[in-house]
């Protein structure tokens, strides 16, 4: 599957660091998706560069969800579902047939609009993956990596003392916190969110951005947002979505101040959304 | 009469209905004086007024003249009549028609749930009674800790141990088939079929719930019992032709559908969010399953298989045709035993002399029952409610 680049479709980010290094994390080619007979995405052509913030905006129904979802195969699990076009993370195509669902999702983690921890305690939420990959071979290991994955989520020292308390006991930006641990506890290189605050106060949210601040040194971040503030302020690099195309794609704060389509103008300036 | 009685209150409630709401739509004014309850309202109010009033006084009547007078329907108008006028001419601009309805309905509701629990605590007490007198002829601990039962024997003994062994050994039984059985197929329903497979599949097990005992236990005792008879002889055991093993296999059957609907239902209850994020961990669907969906939908698939007990516990029919009457104290599936319900039945069919202890110790079994069978259902009830708060 090596499609011809189409020079006129692709989107490559200004983006002064990632290209100094020539580094794309995610790379699209003409990807085209299909719940059924409806198409959703539309010839996209996009490359993420690694260690950065990248935020997908656009009216509601315009793909980035189900763009997202397309990064770490989540698609495979909606029956309707169907792909097309080439889709490579560290330059492997991960629509290839023999490539492992189960070692993709481990590289490439992802956090829901809803906080969804699972039914049992903060410890076996986090430790939920690492059991699942083998990534520890005696409880000590696991100690260590749910410790290691909480400190970096920030919630460690809310819950050192409670491990054992059910994760649903926590306050939503608790929770979403946790699923974020719960994430990075299986060493992932790529991280998904989509619209990880919408449920959150502004004190949470705040606190979640801050977070993937941090994490932007180590991980690359695609995050969904609904807000042009949180955007602007997590983001380095900003991707706009409409009607399933991506219409431009490049630095943040360019897109902000001088974007060069006028429907991205027209969205960011609140004349449709 | 009795059906003109009441077709006669049906229409006196009609005509009420219709007067009042006339009545107090002809209060608004052209000037814009605004009722404060819709005109329906006030017909509902008056109508119910006449519906109470012709019941009371048709009551009255049939117990003054007898239900078959004349004069019962005249009543029954006449106490509708004098139900509503009161209510019609209450009826003005600033009249609460609606509070005063939605009280109406309150307290009939009240009614109609005190009905049902007054009933209920009259069965328990009427058990409990005559339970104590039974327990005046035969002392409770010979009941409760007896090894033997033989009611008509003489002389008669009344150790109901036997009957509860064998009841438990039906019930495990039943449940060992049923429960893997309902809970593997619920999973395939939930999670593995495609929607057409279980909107077909669904409605198939629940015809198996439809059946209805009675054909379930003459199944069991002319068809599964002498194949177990059967297969058992030629491996060399003897097989009694009635046994707990026949009777418990179709018993599980029966309890199939309860389980795996019930399991079915809550298992689609756990949030799909929760299955995506272990996909999304990069487990398979098998460890979600087994870690994530069965972990959350726990507490409902125990209350299940609680209710599921209960319900073998309980059932006469399978057990009278398939497991016979001899009081054996035994763990051997392949023996005739018999259960608490099928000593009831049996204790109480035929022309008896009520106050022999042989016809009280029915009740004494019922009360047993109903005991346990509540307490299954108390517990159950307590897992879910413990667990229920789980998801979000
Ligand atoms: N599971 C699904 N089945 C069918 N259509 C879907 C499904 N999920 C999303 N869609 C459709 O795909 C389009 C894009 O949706 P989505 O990616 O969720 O948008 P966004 O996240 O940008 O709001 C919408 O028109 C939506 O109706
Ligand atoms: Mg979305």
């Amino acid at each position: 599957m090596n499609a011809p680049v189409h020079h006129q479709t692709l989107v490559t980010p200004a983006h002064p660091k990632a290209l100094a290094s020539g580094q794309f994390k995610v790379t699209a080619r003409d990807v085209d998706v299909y719940y059924g007979e409806k198409q959703a995405i539309k010839d996209l052509s996009i490359d993420i560069p690694d260690r950065s913030v990248s935020a997908f905006i656009g009216p509601s129904g315009c793909g980035k969800s189900t763009f997202l979802r397309c990064i770490n195969r989540m698609n495979d699990t909606i029956p309707t579902c169907r792909v097309t076009g080439d889709i490579k993370v560290d330059g492997n195509d991960i629509y290839d047939p023999n490539i492992d669902v189960v070692q993709l999702r481990a590289k490439v983690g992802m956090v829901f609009q809803k906080p969804n921890p699972f039914p049992k305690s903060i410890y076996e939420n986090v430790a939920y993956g690492p059991r699942i990959h083998g990534l520890a071979t005696n409880k000590t290991e696991l100690d260590e990596i749910v410790e290691k994955s909480l400190r970096k989520a920030g919630l460690w020292e809310e819950v050192k003392d409670r491990l054992q308390h059910p994760g649903t006991g926590l306050s939503g930006g608790q929770q979403q916190r946790l699923c974020i641990a719960r994430a990075i506890a299986v060493n992932p290189e790529v991280i998904l969110m989509d619209e990880p605050c919408s449920a959150l106060d502004p004190i949470a949210t705040a606190r979640i951005e801050e977070l993937i601040d941090e994490l932007r040194q180590n991980y690359c971040i695609v995050i969904v947002t609904h807000s042009m503030q949180q955007a602007a302020r997590v983001s380095q690099l900003t991707a706009f979505f409409h009607l399933g195309t991506l219409v431009e794609y490049g630095d943040t704060d360019e897109m902000f101040t001088a974007p060069q389509e006028k429907r991205t103008q027209d969205y960011i300036t609140g004349r449709f959304g | 009469m009795f059906v003109w009685t009441v077709l006669l209150i049906v229409l006196m409630a009609v005509i009420a209905y219709w007067a009042g709401r006339t009545h107090a739509a002809g209060l608004v004014t052209a000037g814009g004086a605004r009722l404060h309850s819709l005109p329906s309202y006030h017909g509902l109010f008056t109508a119910a007024g006449a519906m109470i009033g012709g019941l009371a006084l048709a009551i009255a009547g049939a117990l003054v003249f007898g239900a078959q007078s004349f004069f019962t329907p005249v009543a029954a108008v006449l106490g509708a009549a004098i139900g509503a006028a009161p209510l019609y001419a209450r009826s003005s601009l600033d009249f609460r028609a609606r509070n005063n309805f939605e009280r109406i309905v309150l307290v009939l509701l009240i009614a109609c749930s005190g009905v049902a629990i007054l009933t209920t605590i009259g069965i328990v007490f009427s058990v409990l009674f005559e339970t104590l007198v039974f327990f005046r002829s035969v002392s409770p601990i010979e009941f409760l800790f007896g090894t033997h039962w033989s009611p008509t024997g003489t002389p008669a003994s009344f150790g109901f141990i036997p009957l509860l062994a064998g009841t438990l050994l039906i019930t495990v039984i039943a449940i060992a088939v049923a429960g893997p059985l309902g809970l593997f197929s619920a999973i395939f329903m939930a999670e593995y079929a495609s929607p057409r497979l279980r909107t077909f599949l669904k409605p198939v097990l629940e015809i198996l719930a439809g059946i209805p005992t009675v054909v379930l236990g003459f199944f069991a005792a002319l068809t599964v019992a002498p194949l177990i008879r059967g297969s058992g002889e030629a491996m060399g055991f003897s097989v009694a032709s009635e046994s707990a093993l026949a009777a418990g296999l179709v018993m599980g059957m029966m309890i199939v559908p309860l389980i795996s609907s019930l399991s079915d239902d809550i298992i689609n209850a756990v949030p799909q969010t929760l299955r995506d994020g272990s996909y999304a961990m990069g487990a398979t669907k098998s460890e979600t399953i087994k870690k994530v969906v069965l972990p959350a939908a726990l507490p409902g698939i125990v209350s299940a298989f609680m209710l599921a007990i209960s319900r073998a516990v309980g059932e006469t029919m399978i057990v009278v045709m398939a497991a016979g009457l001899a009081a054996n104290l035994t763990a051997n599936p392949l023996a005739a035993v018999t259960t608490i319900t099928v000593q009831i039945a049996t204790l109480l069919v035929g022309d008896q002399e009520f106050d022999s202890p042989k016809t009280l110790s029915a009740f004494a079994l019922g009360f047993v029952l109903f005991f346990f069978t509540l307490v299954l259902n108390y517990i159950a009830l307590r897992i879910v409610q413990k667990y229920r708060e789980q998801y979000d």
